[in-house]
């Protein structure tokens, strides 16, 4: 591990001020601390932001505010969230461990890097770690990578689980920065990998996310689930974060679609819901926008896999949720 | 009984190599080859040598001295060949873990790379038939004509299964510290499944006389074989502390521990089986193709158990190796018994779902009296009671053969039936035994690697003595204790408990002292084929949305002799039941081909079952008297739970869905490319 600088910051704004390049923010530390033990992360200043006042979960009209320090087990358990973002919750326990979800924070998590084995071996080449050195996992172990909207550079997936169930929420990020404050919806946050699979996000450098906000739970049922060879402590092969409102007349008011697993981000399945929305509640339908949403894939050899599962998820998790 | 040391392991004081307090320690960190074949051409280590706390650098470039016969994964630096990646070029040894790892990665290594070929496939120009499989049996076998016995079949199977490179991952990292004394004598805390033969393999490597090197190893946090060899970390302490004048510890992170500590080959093995219409087998035969290394020949066993378990007229095993540039494999649990068994009893599923027989029959009718490769006659043989004691605690009498036809749900359920096989064997041992302040002491150079060996040698010092347990202070993990064999091979309760009884028999004659030394009386046994039976049942549920294969249940019956102590051999077969159920279904490293060596190196990659994967794991056993292993009458426990349970959850994933999967592990991916 590389000697390094540590600070702890007073507050969000002195955290800011007190960044420079070299400079990462440490909150839980349950994946930046691994990947500096790596050598992957070798950052020259720790800034930690754990302790800073971002630790409470409060109820804004009909919002729900979660501050970006807030631990993931803490989530998961509160109360509100519980009885009103139950998928949060449930794609939260399917994440890591006990002892991880102690540690780990809300803004950790979405900003965690990709498990992708090249990415954590310094001696292997990859282009999110070392740009332009190339991605040997096209080639070799992508068993459990992208097959959408990955590029020649970087078939790397978002490990989240919180995340998928954050896009399909719509959730919006708040973050402070050297420009200033703003909002970010979470779609949005994470971004496709193109040419510069380094970057991960939107954020800009000094950026530090704030908060987590949730606009009113989306109508009608809702679920996450997650599949995995192992029955815990894996990250997902691929998960699925889902609404459904169907009609009396058996319409189908509002769909929401996010997939885990699949992609350099929490892939929000827009094309299924556009299809969905409007339509019957059938599994023809179901079977339909699954399909149309997994035709722009690009698998390779041994991911292939995940499209006949991301299609036996979607529809059988849209069944479950139909009335 | 409880486990003696387990109060100072849950509370954390058990001591294990890297923790003893030495003062003035330095800490070596290795530096590892990038490429898988090739020369070292130089070794830039001007900038590591000036770091802060650099008291040495290791390598090729000033080869230190070392036995000209040292075993070549052990010969460290003595050549700039690079065999394969991962493998120790170099090394620093600094004041701190911290500076000696800063400075190895500012070592800079220039290779002149060779192409490499690290993939074992079928039809390899490169196989061939090697002299011995492991430990020292022929490599091929023939008994009677089995093309004939094929031919003449009413029913035949023609299979190939194939196995991943699998990685053991014991909770203790490799680690080890090296003492020199002023007069040259060297004492090693090392983790180790075998305090004398460690010294034994130290010694002749750094080529100094037994006499002078020590090899302390009281707590050791699992092996499962590999520390049942001397690893190269041993090695490297013992240099790197003779080059620092300093001790020096070493602690293999968990990625180094993929590359340098074994593995156990990966398999291809083609099974041909044929049987007459009432299932008595006409023919078999087992090939096993595997790999081993450009340094060292290591030879798993895999075909052997067709040797031990079935009656048939005719029988073929054969093995094939290939060299490639990888690490040498090494022991890993039931080595040859656990993957040769995973491809044997699937293939007598097979063939039962070809007969339309129910798997238990098959193997009930195909049951033998004599070791069908030896004719010799077994010492005891309760294979059949296993199964019908296993099908009745399972349930199995109402079992629908049909496959793919219970559903609960989107859940498709199965049950299957694997048969288990592992020898019973013992190796000559010694022990002391003496009276001290109306206690009695009992010394054995013994390894206890969480098995429960300490607890079990002294339950059977104390019930030789007619003594209470706690009265018993039994002694081990030193070399400079009585000489003892290492803990492998399930032989460990078996060769230390025979000395061990013998000692105190003694000392009872005695009454001050007892000395034992086993060698004679092992050379007088009767030949007889000696091994412990078994029946492993599964229950799988397989999503058909998911693919994901989950096991409610799982249930192993042993025939292993008498049963020492019931609490530690409970852990021990569950524990082997519990690995079986992860080579099933998760374990995998992968070999890179592009680049050499392996991937997946760590345990959030590297997938073992966690407690949700195993709800329900039965282990039980029979009693069985046999008077001709030993005199405690046991057969070894540590390795015959993990043989077949793989092949018993493979067997149910086909009873579920329908789908016979050859290779392992059985993954969602591989399910759902079936649907």
């Amino acid at each position: 591990m590389k000697p390094f600088e540590y600070a702890r910051a007073g507050s969000p704004s002195d955290a800011v001020r007190r960044y420079r390049p070299g400079t990462m923010y440490l909150g839980g530390g349950t994946n930046l601390v691994d990947l500096m033990r790596l050598g992957v992360a070798e950052p020259d200043r720790l800034v930690d932001v754990s302790r800073l006042p971002l630790d409470a979960i409060e109820q804004a009209g009909d919002r729900l505010r979660v501050g970006a320090a807030v631990r993931n087990t803490d989530l998961a358990a509160d109360p509100l969230v519980r009885a009103r973002y139950p998928m949060l919750a449930r794609a939260v326990l399917a994440g890591a461990s006990g002892q991880v979800r102690n540690m780990a924070t809300v803004a950790g998590n979405l900003l965690q890097r990709t498990r992708c084995a090249y990415f954590q071996d310094v001696g292997r080449p990859c282009n999110k770690r070392r740009p332009g050195s190339g991605c040997p996992a096209i080639e070799g172990d992508h068993t459990n990578l992208a097959v959408l909207g990955a590029s020649d550079s970087c078939v790397a997936t978002h490990p989240s689980d919180m995340a998928v169930a954050l896009a399909a929420l719509d959730a919006e990020v708040h973050v402070t920065g050297p420009e200033g404050d703003r909002i970010i919806p979470m779609p949005g946050l994470h971004r496709l990998p193109g040419d510069e699979p380094e970057r991960d996000t939107v954020l800009e450098p000094g950026d530090l996310i704030t908060a987590v906000e949730l606009p009113a739970p989306p109508p009608g049922a809702s679920t996450y689930r997650k599949v995995r060879e192992r029955a815990s402590f894996a990250f997902a092969l691929v998960s699925i974060a889902a609404t459904l409102d169907v009609g009396s007349d058996g319409v189908v008011n509002d769909c929401r679609i996010a997939l885990g697993s699949v992609a350099h981000v929490p892939w929000r399945a827009e094309r299924a819901e556009r299809l969905l929305i409007g339509g019957p509640a059938t599994g023809a339908a179901f079977l339909r926008a699954a399909e149309a949403e997994l035709e722009q894939a690009r698998p390779l050899p041994r991911n292939a896999y995940k499209l006949p599962l991301a299609r036996n998820l979607i529809v059988a998790t849209l069944e479950e949720l139909a009335p | 009984m409880n486990r003696i040391e387990g109060r100072v392991k849950v509370t954390g004081l058990a001591t294990y190599a890297a923790e003893y307090p030495i003062e003035s320690v330095a800490y070596a960190y290795p530096v590892q080859s990038l490429v898988a074949k090739g020369r070292v051409v130089r070794v830039h280590d001007a900038e590591a040598r000036e770091m802060p706390g650099v008291l040495a650098v290791l390598s090729c470039a000033d080869p230190p001295r070392l036995a000209e016969d040292a075993d070549p994964e052990l010969a460290l630096f003595q050549s700039g060949d690079v065999a394969y990646r991962g493998q120790i070029v170099a090394a620093v040894v600094a004041d701190t873990y911290e500076n000696a790892r800063a400075a190895a990665a500012a070592v800079r290594v220039e290779y002149d790379p060779d192409d490499h070929d690290v993939t074992l496939r079928t039809g390899h120009p490169g196989f061939y038939r090697p002299d011995v499989v492991n430990p020292n049996y022929p490599a091929d076998t023939v008994k009677g004509d089995v093309e004939a016995g094929l031919a003449g079949a009413a029913v035949s199977v023609d299979v190939t299964y194939s196995t991943p490179v699998l990685h053991n991952n014991p909770m203790e990292p490799h680690a080890a510290m090296a003492v020199w004394d002023p007069e040259g004598r060297l004492l090693v805390y090392d983790s180790t499944q075998g305090a004398s033969p460690d010294r034994d393999t130290i010694a002749q490597t750094l080529g100094l006389p037994r006499e002078d090197v020590r090899v302390v190893s009281r707590h050791v946090g699992g092996g499962f074989g590999s520390k049942g060899s001397t690893r190269p970390h041993a090695v490297l302490a013992a240099l790197a502390a003779r080059a620092a004048g300093r001790p020096v510890k070493i602690a293999l992170t968990r990625h180094q521990m993929f590359d340098v500590t074994g593995y156990r080959t990966p398999t291809i093995q083609r099974l041909r089986l044929g049987a007459d219409a009432g299932g008595r087998l006409t023919a078999v035969e087992h090939l096993a193709y595997e790999q081993t290394s450009t340094l060292v020949e290591f030879a798993e066993q895999t075909a052997t158990p067709a040797r031990v378990m079935y009656a048939t007229p005719a029988l073929r095993t054969a093995h094939r190796l290939v060299r490639l540039d990888v690490a040498t494999p090494s022991w890993m649990r039931a080595p040859g018994e656990c993957p040769g068994m995973y491809a044997l009893e699937s293939a007598m599923d097979e063939l039962a779902c070809a007969l339309g027989m129910d798997p238990v029959e098959l193997r009930v009718v195909n049951d033998a009296d004599a070791e069908p490769e030896s004719g010799l006659p077994f010492s005891s043989r309760n294979l059949v009671l296993c199964l019908r004691e296993g099908a009745r605690r399972f349930g199995w009498r109402d079992r629908d053969p049909e496959p793919g036809v219970r559903r609960e749900g989107e859940w498709l359920v199965g049950t299957g039936v694997a048969a288990s096989t592992y020898p019973a064997r013992r190796r000559p041992a010694t022990a002391f035994a003496f009276v001290r302040d109306d206690d009695y002491v009992v010394q054995v150079a013994a390894a206890d690697i969480g098995t429960g060996a300490r607890t079990a040698l002294t339950r059977i010092a104390a019930e030789t003595l007619g003594v209470a347990p706690g009265r018993v202070h039994l002694e081990l993990g030193d070399s400079d204790l009585p000489d003892a064999p290492v803990a492998g091979g399930s032989m460990g309760t078996s060769s230390w408990g025979s000395a061990v009884v013998r000692a105190c028999e003694e000392l009872k004659e005695d009454g001050k002292e007892g000395r034992a030394d086993t060698t004679d009386e092992i050379k007088g046994d009767a030949k007889l084929a000696r091994h412990a039976f078994g029946a492993q049942f599964a229950e799988v549920r397989v999503s058909s949305v998911t693919g994901e294969i989950r096991v409610p249940r799982l249930l192993g019956v042993f025939a292993a002799g008498r049963i020492v102590d019931g609490k530690l051999a409970r852990s021990q077969f569950i524990g082997g039941m519990t690995m079986g159920l992860g080579m099933a279904l998760m374990e995998e490293t992968l070999t890179d081909e592009e680049f050499g060596g392996f991937l997946r190196r760590d345990l959030a990659q590297y997938h073992v079952p966690a407690c949700a994967d195993v709800p329900h794991v039965e282990a039980v056993w029979l009693d069985e008297q046999d008077g001709e292993l030993n005199p405690m009458g046991s057969k070894g426990i540590g390795e015959i739970g993990i043989v077949g349970t793989a092949a018993a959850i493979g067997n149910a994933v086909h009873h579920a869905t329908g789908h016979r999967v050859r290779e392992l592990p059985i993954t969602p991916g591989s399910i759902l490319s079936r649907f």
